[in-house]
């Protein structure tokens, strides 16, 4: 039996080809996640463990120099100097390295930041008794030894085109300065591997830029010979200031967490990758039991000659599955060995979108392996365990029969009531959860469109009824006979056009319903933007840090500009609830933002009020005139009286106070934003003349509102263009699909198309027959994802529109119409071939009886 | 052999009445050892409203002949001709043209479009033509194989006679030029076959069709004017208005030499 098997495999070459092709695409994207997540894992966790190789004991601190957010009064400075020599002095301790860091921007010969803001990193040079810092590797020149010097990484090096003995333009949160290079140097430094720059700046400059003289963020211990990690430990803990936020560790623990913050930042990456996988899985199982049905239905007679001399129900069984068997196997070896080539290239393309993966050996683990075949064999051969009973029923007469026996259809009935409980409860649960609105609401939303998603696959049959006969008129019109016949073929095996179409369904309702939430919130930024902010700049740090203080004072003299407007952030205690704070100068406030007032009156503010807004002020029973206990950041009590709510605001905090009332409690403001209003609108010489006045410091990003609506709308189309990738990635699945199904059509009509062709239908409207019937099943998989993706879209948007003010469906249309075209094209190349051979059919040779 | 006539009086007086004739037709398959001749310089006509039969064991080049006359296959050597035009210097794209609109055809089985109703069936010629069929004639034919009320049926719906009527009323319906009808009847019990039968001979009789139909059943074969016996890819033998009886006395009589040479 099991050579008949392997003979009937390479028999079906073609036919089974492409359902090896689709388990292959599903394993692959299994094992080529696991090989790339445990490759880029380990190589971070060997990095890592090199980084604390030397490290005995580490300490970290999280200083607050300025005391403005923490809840005591106390000055968090980190770890003192004298404490780092009394460190060095325990006689286990061969070295302790004192280390602060913050950040640090670099302009390039433009003026324009180098790195993405988030990973421009400054840090000490902390030379040894060899006058070397073993974390940095010099290429050429030294470290930095005196103010006014600094070494920067050679790819910064590069793009801002530094030497040693030239020059440098860096910026701190302070202003920017003119520094002298004294060395390039390479690292394994994060933020550089993130694509990020670093600078070192001597020790004294840098406790001055981003702590307080004499004291160090970080500490790094090393052993003498012989001194264990626990023993310095347990001697070094006590000698660390009470009222700080240093904690000791050894260096394996400290190795230890940062593999697991490593594995943390992986794993979404991998559950994308692996949803990927389980759509090629599922689609996989389709296009599996499919072609083995078509398979069983070919050798129907074959089988029953083979039951007729003897072999039993079990046998029959058996030998269509160990067909699947070894198509599993094979295609989930291939599978495998396409996952690691996906590994290879994962890591090389992060490599060319500027985030440096350290090197490292690929890692294919042992249970990758496992998990590989176990998902290939078992989808395969669970896939075609009906079929493979379908076999064992076909009785040893029909071997004598002359005709093909006609394929048991069996009722829908079962699976159009399950199909529509699924989706009634899908629907519910969405529009349960729009009408929530909330984290809770989306959830529900989340869980509902799942549900619905699978209820509306389950009734794809039932649906491609009504939907493909509706278009038939049309295309009898349009395509004459062809077209006409397509529509009736295409909705002729619904179970089969619902599986070929589900494919392109399930990934069209991801990516329209994401298009759609994606865009509307693009739009609703947009609107907001304009609605709530009057100014004609933003100011802001690149990074997201708070500005210094003079910022607003040095754009206030730029001339042209009425108003810069402060805008302070605070976090407080109101009656026991937690609120952050916005607060500005009164005047420059009402000017530069739109505070639309519910209740009360924004003048109240320059009377010493505060304005609450309306939704929070709701949500706490506060009204116009009350007086609520305000605990500052400061730790001091004050009562405050409410002098107004407004409606939501994107560019306001809950609460809003005049400036002058926090700026007694604060050490150091904590600017985000400075909005700047001009007399004469936005130019460009203004915006020239304002970085100018900033004294062109690269960290600081001064936009207009086109500038703003920039922002937003990259970060939702970068989200986008992910999706995109999820798109092609099911529209590679669904050809595979429609090539299958259309292969078998073509096959078992073979038939009629002689006969079709015998009376006088040409070869070319043949093959359009085909292509059309590809193309409606195609778009109504399209039609049917879409139509899901804009309703899960809709009351995903009711669930949001609570929290967003002004948040209104955009309805992508020409979008929407690009993914019809594509999956019409679909349609049209999986046709392709089963078109070409339907054309080439020799007309005798297919209208034979035997 | 009576009736054979030389190549060359063919095309003269006689021109006009012939809607299908053969002159010198040989199809040979494979090449070297396993070379076979299926026809061998096959010469015969068939003339307009004239229900031929072409009878033959199997292997005879029955269904060979009847392929190559139209159009079907590729003619290895001579001439097919329907009407006027010469099958053999014909492209694909012609011969399809040349099947759609000058001839018809019922098969033995798989007839039907399953998807299409039995009026769509029987328009289905037209239809890829994109001509519109002539109202008239259609329901002539229609009420002529007695299939008014099941148009809206499925193939499915049908019995296996029904179903040969509806192919026999495509044949009928775009008023060919010649209709070839392969084993019309081998799929059917007797009932239904005498029924197929008979339609076919009254569209000879009362439409003025020209049937070529192949069988290797004598009682089928006497629904004919005339029936031609191929044996080994010639023709061996012809008769003109044949009874059942004395077409199976031919034949037997073939078997007999077939048995004995």
């Amino acid at each position: 039996m099991f050579r008949t098997a392997v003979r009937n495999v390479f028999a079906h070459k073609a036919r089974l080809l492409m359902t090896l092709l689709a388990v292959l695409l599903g394993v692959a994207f299994v094992s080529g996640t696991l090989v790339f997540t445990d490759t880029i894992g380990t190589a971070y966790k060997n990095q890592a463990t090199t980084s604390y190789a030397g490290t005995a004991v580490g300490i970290t601190s999280y200083p607050d120099p300025d005391g403005s957010r923490s809840d005591g009064n106390q000055r968090d400075l980190g770890v003192s100097a004298a404490t780092v020599q009394h460190i060095a002095a325990l006689p286990g301790v061969a070295t302790a390295t004192g280390r602060v860091d913050g950040f640090a921007g670099v302009a390039d010969a433009k003026g324009k930041l180098i790195g993405n803001g988030w990973s421009n990193e400054g840090a000490n040079f902390a030379p040894g008794k060899d006058g070397k810092d073993p974390r940095y590797a010099f290429v050429s020149g030294t470290g930095p030894t005196r103010a006014g010097q600094i070494a920067v990484d050679q790819d910064t090096a590069r793009k801002g085109g530094f030497h040693v003995g030239g020059t440098a333009r860096v910026a701190t949160n302070g202003p920017v300065r003119t520094y002298t290079v004294t060395g390039v140097f390479t690292t394994d430094d994060g933020s550089v591997s993130a694509g990020g720059s670093l600078v070192l700046f001597d020790t004294a400059s840098a406790q001055s830029l981003y702590l307080a003289p004499g004291h160090f963020k970080d500490v790094t211990v090393t052993a003498k010979p012989g001194a264990s990690q626990t023993t310095l430990l347990n001697e070094i803990a006590p000698l660390l200031p009470k009222n700080s936020s240093a904690v000791a560790q050894t260096g394996q623990q400290l190795a230890d967490q940062q593999s697991r913050d490593i594995e943390q930042q992986f794993s979404s990456l991998s559950t994308m990758l692996l949803a990927f996988a389980g759509i090629a899985l599922f689609v996989g199982v389709f296009l599996i039991a499919n072609t083995f049905t078509m398979l069983v239905a070919q050798r129907s007679r074959e089988l029953a000659l083979m039951r007729a001399l003897g072999a039993s129900r079990r046998q029959i069984t058996r030998s269509v599955l160990t067909e699947a068997l070894v198509v599993g196997v094979a295609a989930s070896a291939g599978g495998f060995v396409a996952g690691v080539g996906i590994a290879v290239a994962l890591r090389s393309a992060m490599t060319s979108f500027g985030a440096k993966v350290p090197g490292g050996p690929l890692v294919v683990a042992p249970s990758t392996v496992v998990v590989a075949f176990a998902v290939g064999v078992l989808i395969t051969v669970l896939a075609a365990w009906l079929p493979a009973r379908r076999a064992a029923k076909i009785p040893p007469v029909a071997a004598m029969s002359s005709a093909d026996l006609p394929a048991p259809t069996k009722s829908l009935v079962l699976r159009n009531s399950f199909g529509g409980l699924l989706t009634a409860v899908g629907v519910a649960l969405v529009l349960i959860g729009g009408a929530k609105g909330g984290t809770n609401g989306r959830w529900t939303v989340g869980g509902g469109a799942a549900v619905l998603l699978t209820g509306v696959i389950v009734l794809t049959p039932l649906l491609s009824q009504p939907v493909i006969a509706g278009v038939r008129p049309l295309l009898a019109r349009v395509f004459g006979v062809s077209g006409n016949l397509a529509a009736r073929n295409a909705r002729r095996n619904p179970r089969r056009t619902a599986a070929t179409a589900s494919a392109l369904a399930i990934g069209l309702s991801l990516v329209t319903g994401m298009t759609v939430l994606g865009l509307s919130l693009g739009r609703t930024i947009d609107k907001t933007t304009v609605d709530n902010v009057s100014a004609d700049y933003m100011v802001q740090m690149a990074n997201g840090m708070p500005l210094d203080g003079s910022v607003a004072k040095e754009i206030a003299k730029v001339p042209g500009v009425t108003d810069a407007t402060a805008m302070q952030h605070a976090d407080f205690t109101l009656d026991g609830h937690y609120s952050a704070v916005t607060a500005a100068d009164p005047a420059g406030l009402t000017r530069t933002v739109r505070i639309d007032t519910v209740t009360g009156s924004r003048s109240a503010l320059s009377q010493g009020k505060v304005l609450v807004a309306d939704k929070v002020a709701k949500e706490h029973g506060w009204k116009v005139g009350d007086t609520v206990q305000a605990d500052y950041p400061d730790g001091t009590h004050a009562e405050v009286t409410v002098g107004g709510t407004y409606g939501d605001n994107l560019a306001l905090s809950d609460v809003v106070m005049p400036q002058s009332m926090l700026a007694p409690h604060v050490t150091k403001p904590e600017i985000q934003v400075v909005l700047v209003k001009t007399a004469n609108g936005a130019s460009a010489a203004t915006s020239q003349a304002i970085t100018d006045a900033l004294g062109d410091n690269p960290a600081i990003s001064v936009m207009d509102q086109q500038g703003i609506r920039d922002k937003f709308g990259g970060m939702i189309n970068d989200m986008l263009s992910i999706l995109y990738g999820l798109l092609g990635m099911s529209l590679v699945i669904a050809v595979l699909g429609v090539v299958n199904t259309l292969a078998m059509s073509v096959f078992e009509r073979r038939r009629e198309i002689g006969m079709l062709r015998a009376v006088g239908l040409d070869r070319r409207k043949v093959k359009g027959m085909i292509r059309l019937e590809a193309v409606v099943i195609s778009l109504f998989g399209a039609a049917t994802g879409i139509v899901l993706g804009l309703f899960v879209a809709w009351a995903t948007g009711e669930s949001i529109s609570g929290s967003l003010p002004g948040y209104a469906m955009v309805l992508p249309w020409t979008r929407i119409a690009v993914f019809l075209a594509l999956a019409a094209l679909v349609g049209l190349l999986a046709a392709a071939w089963p078109a070409r051979r339907a054309g080439r059919m020799d007309i005798l040779e297919s209208i034979k009886t035997e | 052999m009576t009736t054979s006539t030389p190549s060359g009086t063919r095309t003269g007086q006689r021109a006009a009445a012939v809607a299908a004739s053969a002159t010198d037709l040989s199809k040979v398959y494979g090449q070297g050892e396993t070379r076979v001749v299926a026809l061998d310089q096959v010469s015969t006509q068939f003339h307009r409203g004239e229900f031929t039969a072409i009878m033959g064991p199997s292997g005879s080049g029955k269904s060979t002949l009847m392929h190559c006359m139209a159009g079907l296959d590729s003619v290895s050597s001579g001439s097919a001709r329907i009407g006027d035009t010469e099958l053999s210097s014909l492209k694909d794209k012609q011969l399809t043209r040349l099947r759609r609109d000058k001839v018809g055809f019922v098969f033995q089985a798989f007839n039907l479009l399953p998807t299409l109703t039995a009026l769509e069936n029987i328009t289905l010629p037209m239809d890829i033509a994109g001509r519109k069929p002539d109202k008239a004639w259609l329901d002539n034919v229609i009420e002529t194989v007695g299939l008014s009320g099941r148009l809206k049926h499925r193939p499915a719906q049908l019995s296996g006679g029904q179903q040969q009527r509806v192919a026999v009323a495509r044949a009928l319906a775009a008023q060919p030029e010649i209709i070839f009808a392969d084993e019309p009847t081998g799929n059917l019990d007797s009932r239904s076959g005498a029924e197929v039968l008979g339609f076919l001979r009254n569209s000879v009789r009362e439409l003025g069709q020209t049937v070529v139909m192949v069988t290797h059943d004598a009682v089928a074969a006497s629904y004919a004017d005339r029936v031609v016996f191929l044996a080994d890819g010639r023709i061996v033998d012809e008769l003109r208005s044949p009874t059942a009886d004395a077409v199976l006395d031919l034949m037997k009589r073939f078997d007999a030499k077939g048995r004995t040479s």
